[in-house]
């Protein structure tokens, strides 16, 4: 397979997180969202890092599920105090800083 | 053969895909989640990168997904699974499909070219892809390496700071 398909791929799913960021609602599942895009991206990382004969791709998508887990962590402690204040994680009732 | 086996896996990792993107119950966007991470795995085996698809089951499908499902399950998000859950649907749609267009754009009409590196399939085979990574992490990249950790440590910090009642 070539590295073309791998990045066909990549971007349909980059698309689907997309959409999925733009139009849901609920907090959590724009977080899943936002990871199916860095999942897209590290596809492309390695496709390409395969295709080049090198490492440095791969050492990237390292450092990216390390920022990712550091973002659950921290994304998902942020939903939990909201979720204590307000009893809800929708995004439109987070809006206060909305112009 | 592989051939065959690359579109099937491809379809079943856009559908799931798909299914994080629409399905109504967050839950169920998780396990969708889920499989979407299994197959990007089987992608990373095809590409010869089998230490990249078992971090990718322990880190994103084992540690990761489980966080979220817990925390899905700690504010007991299926009670307002009845209600309108999307919004800004047909922007989105034009938005989110631009994107594609342009992607897809960019891969068909360019050509794909770079510096060229040592580290051919049949020396991954040989050498261990593990290995390969923990000679590149230790010598190259021990900088990025170390700062990795340390922002892991402000990550645990901030998390327990951020949900913990009164500081």
């Amino acid at each position: 397979m070539s590295v073309y398909h791998y990045l066909t791929v990549s971007a349909i799913l980059f698309a689907l997180g997309t959409y999925g960021v733009l139009t849901r609602r609920n907090a959590i599942v724009i977080f899943m969202c936002i990871e199916l895009m860095l999942n897209s991206v590290n596809l492309t990382f390695i496709a390409l890092s395969r295709h080049l004969n090198s490492l440095d791709g791969q050492i990237f998508v390292f450092f990216v599920m390390t920022v990712a887990a550091a973002e659950a962590a921290v994304g998902l402690a942020l939903m939990i105090a909201f979720f204590r204040n307000r009893e809800t994680i929708d995004v439109d009732q987070i809006n206060l800083l909305k112009w | 053969m592989e051939t065959i086996f690359f579109y099937l896996v491809a379809l079943v990792t856009v559908v799931s895909g798909y299914l994080v993107v629409r399905c109504q119950s967050p839950v169920n966007s998780g396990l969708a989640l889920v499989n979407t991470f299994f197959c990007l795995a089987i992608f990373y085996v095809m590409l010869y990168a089998p230490f990249m698809a078992a971090i990718q089951v322990i880190v994103y499908a084992g540690a990761i997904m489980v966080l979220i499902l817990f925390v899905i399950m700690l504010l007991n998000l299926g009670t307002e699974a009845r209600k309108r859950y999307t919004h800004g649907v047909v922007w989105a749609a034009i938005a989110s499909l631009l994107v594609l267009l342009n992607l897809v754009f960019f891969v068909k009409r360019g050509r794909v070219t770079g510096a060229e590196g040592d580290i051919t399939s049949s020396l991954i085979m040989t050498e261990g892809h593990t290995e390969l990574i923990g000679k590149a992490l230790y010598t190259d990249f021990l900088l990025p390496f170390e700062i990795a950790s340390v922002l892991l440590l402000v990550a645990i910090v901030g998390a327990v700071v951020l949900a913990k009642k009164d500081v």
